[in-house]
């Protein structure tokens, strides 16, 4: 039976015991009087309130913290969208390299070749997997790859001089980042209604399409986890009316080397290598995600690139119409190191299979969920991709056990819970991506587990209500967190008594 | 389908394809249109594990750091990382975990990423802090649009001597939404905020001033405290960047007037890896004006429903982009968590005693540097105290390249150019030194200096 470890460990605050240190300096070397503080008292800080905690104490402490964490390497991760896939040890070993970690990116380029070559070398892999023809690995995540494709749109028009094209398409499936984005980009957004195939309604879109048009933000397959089969209509319908076809690649593990966006008529594409090439996601970064175009937009990308001179490469500022940055520094370079030798540890092949084991779990598993009663499979005559939406609003109709208790009695049986209420067309919504790392032992649970609770909706709903109990806490209260008292926990703001 | 150690599946790949009647792989792609192409320079097959770190071994043998003195300035920087801190951010329940959306099975995560928004706050003197922004260029860019979106004004006053790198990326921020950046002018003499110069820039359009210290020439500017009210006079919030090592000794933020405060968290344990790790550092006053538009994730404390033990939640969802979608405060999903559970374990390490006394290292340190290379014969620009950071004006920028070639044959990587960004020191250079670096270290950083400059010149 699961059972999570459940401590009640204290605040690093809590732990604090005056006179206690965590790590020894090395004595301050004498500075032979002039190394004195050249500093006003009215500049100097009076008190300075942190923990004092022993070495000990403090790897405790968050070794009890990790075991009350869940991440890929406890369990059964099926969050929809964000491709929990396994996170290979051997790319840790080889990003923590001290020439991977110290070294800097102003040092002068004749000391760096061998980092900047393999940045170059994963810019022509990342390329020859999407059908772009250059790559800037700059951004930090997935949104701040959108922002800048959003960047590169705006000033290609304005560049051109048509200054009318301010909106956005963007379907109502798509991940909240991307309305987000576009609106940081100056761009009023233009959501496109789901049709009842699950897909984009091409007439509709048709109808959308203006001079006003900048572009359209597409991901493909779509959060429905179905493959857009008009793109390639789309994409001739958005280029015919001037604007431009944007690919985010959150769902690129759904056709990950079997198609490329490039070939779809897509012209700026992102990709988030802490899903589908496999780097930790960290519990929220650091993540990656580098943005790429065609030839037509190569020249609005973010500066540096990283080019090649002869034997040498170089950062390359000399960039024609680029957009400037998104972020200080030119990109995530220990992710970019895991990335190179996850593409490395799988070849085309291996990332075919990747591709192929996905697409199959979900099928699988979809195909296995349609006999549970109160679930349904979202739009069940399609074939699915990397994702699958299942639909629990039979279940809350009839017993009252919504998608959020559905979840929690999942976590309570040791698998994490899918993405929920998520996308929002579909009522009480469960998304489910295995990735390519379960397996149908793990799959089959899962299913299991989701008739197990189907059954107890049917017969005791109220007992789902309490679930879960086997994590290391209860249902918490999440209105009650919304106060900056309860934002933190220091020596300025003790625990109230309320809490 | 090929055997791989990532994907179990392919051992049950039949077995599952019949379940679905599905007769092979293919029927699974029928929906795709298929295009052959090349996928050069990926490998057509995997490479095994060794042969993955051969080719890796391979590239990185062009990487040549060690026998180098690196006294590279304006960020990131190389500081002193007790090894306990990759330990802890090596455990595979924190390394895999995604942001916790779940929260009764991630409370690992959301209490030390509410332990690290309880030091940085404690640190900058600052009522909430977030879970992390991506860095300090796009914190500060995130502070200029929540001044506008709070003051509903469109104009937001940067440094001029902030480095281009930063300035485009506040420019690419704040442009779309119609803000106006305005610069306010440095004083030739100490590098500190010209304050006649804000006085006629901050006004009734003024959405927020935005200064920092330590600045990129690493002068600690005096000015914050009036800064901050001018701000205030002219109805604007104040954002504050500061470096968060440097607060061990110097006021914080918090205590100088800042509404906001931002800053980059690398020095806090976090090495520079090629200027990939980053940690944006963002902290605001509680008021709820300004606490409803904050961007980010934020964790906040409760406890189990209907009174129980305590607990940590993702707070105020509805500004994020998953709830509001395209009227949401930002578009950041994925931060910086991890690194921010680093500098938190580096804050927890070095403790109060710790970071003051990095922080006096430091101080001194630059000051000794400062006084040492003018001692040579070079000019050192601006008096007055400075953190990590100090300019060397070698007067034209030819120069200032020869000078760096020649450091680097002498074993020594030289500062930061400063001629692209355009700032008034087109023959100068950022150079750093730590608590890392040694008095000896530092005298013959002094002395080849002096004998590149004469070998440039």
């Amino acid at each position: 039976m699961f059972r999570q470890a459940r401590y009640d460990e204290p605040t690093l605050f809590e732990l604090s015991r005056e006179g206690r240190i965590g790590v020894l300096m090395d004595v301050p070397w004498d500075m032979g009087g002039g190394g004195g503080l050249q500093l006003d008292a009215g500049l100097l800080r009076e008190d300075l309130k942190l923990p004092e905690i022993s070495q000990v104490g403090v790897i405790r402490h968050y070794t009890r913290l990790s075991q009350m964490n869940w991440g890929v390497d406890s369990g059964t991760y099926p969050l929809g969208s964000c491709t929990m896939k396994y996170n290979p040890r051997l790319n840790e070993d080889m990003s923590s390299d001290d020439r991977v970690q110290l070294i800097h990116p102003w040092q002068d380029v004749s000391t760096v070749q061998g980092a900047l070559k393999l940045m170059s070398r994963l810019e022509w892999m990342l390329c020859a997997l999407t059908g772009m023809s250059r790559f800037s690995l700059q951004p930090a995540a997935g949104a701040n790859g959108e922002l800048a494709g959003c960047l590169m749109i705006r000033k290609y028009h304005r560049d051109a001089g048509d200054l009318k094209r301010d909106e956005m398409i963007v379907p109502d499936t798509a991940h909240g980042t991307n309305p987000a984005s576009a609106s940081m980009a100056g761009f009023k957004v233009v959501e496109m209604p789901t049709g009842s195939d699950g897909e984009i309604d091409l007439e509709l879109l048709k109808g959308a399409l203006s001079e006003r048009t900048a572009g359209m933000m597409m991901t493909n397959p779509n959060t429905l986890g179905i493959f857009e089969s008009n793109v390639t209509k789309i994409s001739e319908a958005v280029h015919s009316a001037g604007g431009i076809m944007y690919y985010d690649g959150a769902n690129l593990q759904g056709m990950l080397g079997m198609s490329r966006p490039g070939d779809l008529g897509f012209d700026i594409v992102h990709l988030n290598l802490h899903k589908t090439f496999s780097t930790p996601h960290g519990g929220g970064g650091p993540g990656s995600g580098p943005v790429g175009a065609t030839a037509k937009l190569e020249g609005y990308l973010p500066v540096p690139l990283v080019s090649r001179n002869g034997g040498s490469y170089y950062w390359d500022y000399d960039v024609p119409h680029s957009i400037g940055k998104v972020r200080g520094g030119g990109g995530s370079f220990p992710i970019l190191v895991r990335a190179y030798c996850y593409i490395l540890s799988m070849g085309l092949e291996g990332l075919k299979s990747s591709c192929a084991a996905a697409v199959l779990n979900t099928n699988y598993f979809a195909k296995k969920v349609e006999g549970i009663r109160g679930l349904n499979v979202a739009y069940p005559s399609r074939l699915k991709k990397h994702e699958v939406v299942v639909s629990a609003e039979e279940m809350a109709r009839e017993t009252g056990v919504t998608a959020l208790d559905l979840s929690k009695a999942l976590l309570e049986r040791g698998i994490h819970a899918p993405t929920i209420y998520f996308p929002q067309r579909v009522k009480q919504a469960l998304m489910f991506e295995f990735a390519d790392s379960e397996s149908k032992e793990e799959i089959d649970r899962c299913v299991a587990s989701l008739m197990e609770i189907s059954e107890a909706a049917y017969s005791e709903p109220q007992q789902l209500k309490g679930a879960p109990s086997t994590t290391s806490r209860k249902r918490l209260d999440e209105v009650r967190a919304n106060h900056p008292r309860t934002m933190r926990l220091s020596f300025r703001h003790k625990p109230s008594a309320d809490l | 389908m090929i055997k791989h150690p990532y994907i179990p599946n392919t051992a049950s790949f039949g077995e599952m394809l019949s379940e679905i009647g599905a007769s092979g792989a293919e029927d699974l792609f029928v929906d795709l249109p298929r295009r052959s192409f090349s996928a050069d320079p990926v490998p057509a097959m995997p490479m095994g594990e060794a042969g993955v770190e051969a080719e890796l071994s391979g590239i990185l043998s062009d990487v040549a750091m060690h026998g180098y003195l690196n006294f590279v300035g304006g960020g990131p920087w190389r500081h002193f990382i007790p090894s306990a801190i990759k330990h802890i951010i090596s455990r595979g329940e924190f390394l895999t975990s995604y942001t916790p959306y779940q929260p009764e099975i991630s409370q690992g995560m959301l209490q030390a990423l509410f332990e690290y928004q309880s030091m940085v706050c404690e640190l900058y003197e600052m009522d909430v802090s977030n879970a992390s922004m991506y860095d300090l260029a796009t914190a500060a860019a995130e502070a200029a649009l929540l001044c506008a979106r709070v003051t509903g004004r469109k104009e937001f006053i940067i440094p001029e001597s902030l480095p281009w790198e930063r300035k485009s990326v506040i420019r690419n921020y704040t442009e779309p939404q119609g803000i106006r950046l305005l610069e306010v002018r440095y004083s030739r003499e100490n590098g500190w905020t010209d304050m006649e110069d804000l006085k006629q820039k901050a006004g009734t359009a003024t959405a927020g001033v935005y200064i920092e210290s330590p600045t990129y020439f690493g002068t600690i500017d005096p000015g914050m405290r009036a800064a901050a009210d001018l701000a205030h006079d002219a109805g604007a919030l104040m954002v504050a960047g500061a470096d968060p090592l440097s607060l061990g000794l110097i006021k914080p933020p918090g205590s100088l007037g800042a509404d906001i405060a931002v800053g980059d968290g690398q020095p806090l344990g976090i090495p520079p890896a090629f200027g990939g790790n980053s940690l944006g550092i963002f902290a605001c006053r509680g008021e709820q004006r300004l606490l409803r538009q904050m961007p980010g994730r934020i964790v906040g404390m409760t406890e189990e429903t209907g009174g129980g033990a305590r607990g940590y939640v993702l707070a105020l969802a509805t500004r994020e982009q998953h709830i509001r979608r395209g009227k949401a405060t930002s578009n950041i999903c994925t931060n910086e968590s991890l690194l921010a559970v680093a500098a938190a374990a580096y804050m927890a390490l070095m403790g109060r005693e710790g970071i003051k006394g990095v922080s006096s290292r430091i101080l001194k340190r630059t000051t000794y540097a400062k006084r040492r290379v003018a001692e040579e014969g070079l000019e050192v620009r601006f008096p007055g105290a400075s953190f990590r950071d100090f300019v060397v004006d070698f007067g034209d920028p030819r120069v200032e390249a020869r000078v760096r070639a020649e450091l680097l044959r002498d074993g020594i990587l030289g500062g930061r150019p400063l001629k692209s960004d355009g700032i008034g020191i087109p023959g100068g250079s950022v150079f750093a030194v730590t608590e890392l670096h040694q008095e000896a270290q530092i005298d013959r950083l002094a002395v080849a200096l002096r004998a590149a400059l004469r070998r440039a010149g």
